[in-house]
């Protein structure tokens, strides 16, 4: 490890934006550019991490975010476990409480959690002692998904601040959703949600958002349209009379997104329902559509928040971080 | 009750109390004569010269004797939740209190909807607890809210009151039919009011709050509409309706709209839905996750409005101990309920101390109303009346140790809330089964 590296973030966990200053979040976008070059390059592996231990504890199935952090863990040189608890422990009667105390007893330094409870990822955090990264809880927060996006965003626009962003669809559900939201105020953007009432939160504008529940509308003028999965599963008949029906007056087709500025980038946190919230054409648009651009700053975004988190562990300890 | 041995022969002259019965309007200086354990005298004329020969004379330095609370709607976990509550536990608690009648819930596992539970209930209660247990039954058998229990058989066994416990029926139809049964024998039914559609996978409040946190949220709508449902049916079949438990502005409207039409109808509110909002949720704070939730600002104020000016006839504790395991879990997943006996008294005198009611106010919605509601002899200081009596410190200041509580759960959520006044002395039947002096 480098002990010139100085950067300031003053926190042990990352369980929500909110927590997060604007110059906190410019630490991380800026350690995470430098991770996205990296990542480019032959050599991607580093020894930052040496020694310590990441367990990804996912009480929900995941693929990408899970993948995501397994690599940015293993290429700061951390040893990696991943540990899916869904349907395991949980199904013997352990609590949540358990499953933390069990594993922070093997001393990992830092835990990626996902559950699919809001608030549960902060309630573990409560009770172990390494540093806890929040990957996603219920409908409440997915904080390294809207760095990834702001990442994404800043490096294709060169700021975040003053720009107009539409975040579409089931803002209800959306970790997604609330935690972009957060992020981009905060940065000094304008941020609109567009969806039919019933996948609006209630209240939904005391978080500072303008709402729309028309796309041309919401989308008029916009610098970025960021869609959100629709939970096909759960949708049909209780929230949206038809999958036909909400593609056709809240899927991002070419006809809609033509409200958008000329230059305006598409995103999609993934996975997509193509043909539900976002035409085939409009996501595989190479000019237009960021999607796997974001995937690719998600390694780098989740490197940099690994790395934030380690020092405030190491600066506890009297010797200070290992060289 | 745990060993009678005082009630009968010798007198209890309580003297030197500032003597308040809301019943009569009564706020004097004087005392109150026990004998055979009921009410022989009290007054002004009931002080240290002029007791009777061999009367034991307890001075009581002025402090505040009120008839004992009735406490409409309490959880006390026998049969089947035992590590959460006893009766033992429970009424113990409820002494600490001040609480000298628990209106118990069915609830329980097995649900209180046979005979031989109710009188289960009653015998535990007879030898374990420390203060009078009336239990309540169910209105269907389960809880289901399918099939209607035997109401009249439940009553007779000693069940004061039907209730389907933090269940609503939602079949309005069988709801009908069960006022309308009930009134063959004049009983009381309590509902809780959330339709179960509205209310969903809800677990708090739905406002900013909710939204912020991501939790799925109970708009007011849930609770009022069953409520102005229910008024309807009171309307079409008559029956005593009491609704346990309101939390809103609306259904505090709806309530005394049907109270101007006159019918026949009553309504309690909990501490926690006039003491706290939804901001004691905070940073996902389950011992914050009750039922009904913990509503907006707005409605907090309403509720008190109505205990003020009536509207809203008790305040029942809604006691619900749950223990940690059911408490320390995602907030989604927590248990709901707060324990209450223990701080019914002192969260209800806040709205003394605020100046929203007087204290006679206050106690009427613990003593006088639950016992007309519920027609039970308790709740006054008349003459003849069983000496069930709460003796209170109005003024002196406290917190809330939730661990210091004498529930076996210790949900509790006021804790660490700073309140004014506390029991000094709770008697049952002329016997004195909490003294502090002696805690």
């Amino acid at each position: 490890m480098s002990p010139s590296r100085k950067f300031n973030f003053p926190h042990r966990h990352l369980l929500g934006i909110e927590a997060l200053s604007p110059q906190d979040i410019t630490v991380l976008l800026d350690l995470a550019e430098e991770y996205a070059i990296l990542n480019r390059g032959p050599e991607k592996k580093l020894s930052r991490l040496r020694g310590l231990t990441q367990i990804n504890l996912f009480f929900e199935t995941s693929t990408r975010t899970r993948t995501s952090f397994e690599l940015a863990g293993k290429r700061l040189g951390a040893d990696v476990i991943n540990m899916s608890v869904e349907g395991s422990a949980i199904k013997k009667g352990e609590t949540l409480i358990d499953t933390a105390m069990t594993l922070n007893a093997m001393q990992p330094d830092i835990m990626v959690v996902r559950h699919p409870d809001s608030g549960a990822v902060d309630l573990l955090s409560q009770k172990v002692s390494g540093s806890v990264i929040n990957a996603g809880d219920g409908s409440h927060a997915h904080p390294t998904q809207a760095l990834l996006d702001a990442l994404t965003v800043r490096r294709r626009r060169g700021r975040l601040e003053g720009l107009k962003v539409a975040i579409c669809g089931d803002i209800l559900h959306s970790r997604v959703a609330r935690s972009n939201i957060q992020l981009f105020l905060a940065m000094g953007a304008e941020v609109r949600v567009v969806a039919p009432p019933t996948l609006l939160p209630i209240a939904v504008e005391k978080l500072g958002v303008k709402v729309h529940t028309n796309m041309l509308e919401g989308l008029k003028d916009c610098d970025i349209v960021m869609m959100l999965r629709l939970q096909t599963e759960r949708m049909q008949g209780a929230f949206v009379p038809s999958l036909r029906e909400y593609f056709h007056y809240f899927g991002l087709d070419r006809a809609k997104l033509a409200a958008a500025k000329g230059d305006a980038l598409i995103m999609h946190p993934g996975p997509m329902n193509r043909g539900v919230e976002i035409d085939t054409d409009v996501a595989d648009d190479i000019d237009r559509s960021v999607i796997h651009e974001q995937v690719e700053m998600g390694v780098a975004v989740r490197m940099a928040c690994l790395e934030a988190l380690a020092p405030v562990r190491d600066a506890t300890s009297a010797d200070g971080p290992a060289t | 009750m745990t060993g009678h041995t005082t009630a009968l022969g010798k007198p209890t002259a309580l003297i030197n109390a500032r003597i308040l019965d809301p019943a009569t309007s009564a706020d004097l200086l004087g005392g109150l004569l026990i004998t055979n354990g009921e009410i022989t005298a009290v007054g002004v004329d009931v002080r240290s010269n002029n007791v009777p020969d061999g009367a034991e004379v307890i001075d009581c330095n002025g402090y505040c004797l009120a008839p004992g609370l009735i406490d409409m709607e309490a959880s006390l976990g026998e049969p089947g939740g035992d590590h959460k509550e006893t009766i033992a536990s429970g009424t113990l608690a409820a002494a600490v209190g001040g609480v000298t009648t628990v209106i118990s819930t069915p609830d329980t596992k097995p649900v209180i909807d046979d005979i031989a539970l109710v009188q289960f209930v009653e015998r535990q209660a007879a030898q374990k607890g420390h203060v009078r247990v009336r239990p309540m039954a169910a209105i269907t058998k389960g809880l289901a809210g399918t099939e209607m229990a035997e109401l009249g058989l439940l009553a007779e066994a000693g069940a004061v009151a039907f209730t389907d416990g933090p269940n609503t029926i939602a079949d309005a139809g069988l709801f009908r039919r069960a006022l309308s049964y009930a009134t063959t024998f004049d009983l009381l039914i309590c509902h809780h009011a959330q339709d179960a559609g509205l209310a969903g996978a809800g677990c708090m409040n739905e406002g900013e709050m909710a939204t912020r946190l991501g939790l799925a949220g109970i708009p007011n709508a849930a609770e009022t509409i069953i409520v102005e449902r229910d008024l309807a049916l009171v309307e079409l079949v008559g029956g005593r309706y009491h609704a346990a438990g309101i939390s809103t502005a609306e259904s505090v409207a709806a309530i005394r709209r049907a109270k101007d039409k006159g019918l026949n109808v009553s309504c309690a509110a909990a501490p926690q839905n006039f003491a706290l909002n939804e901001l004691e949720v905070g940073d996902y704070r389950t011992f914050a996750k009750l039922l009904p939730p913990l509503r907006a600002e707005k409605d907090r104020l309403a509720i008190i409005e109505a205990l003020a000016d009536g509207t809203i006839d008790t305040i029942t504790s809604c006691h619900r101990p749950e223990d940690q395991e059911s408490k320390r879990r995602p907030f989604a997943q927590a248990a709901y309920g707060s324990v209450g006996l223990e701080t019914l008294l002192p969260i209800s005198l806040d709205l003394f101390h605020n100046a929203q009611m007087s204290l006679l106010q206050v106690l009427e919605k613990m003593t006088v109303a639950p016992a007309r509601i519920l027609d039970l002899p308790a709740g006054t200081l008349a003459i003849g009346a069983p000496a069930d009596l709460c003796l209170f410190d109005a003024g002196v200041a406290w917190k809330i140790d939730a661990e210091l509580l004498h529930s076996k759960a210790k949900n509790s959520a006021f804790d660490g809330r700073p309140v004014q006044g506390r029991t000094v002395k709770t008697f049952v039947g002329g016997e004195l089964v909490y003294d502090r002096d002696a805690a």
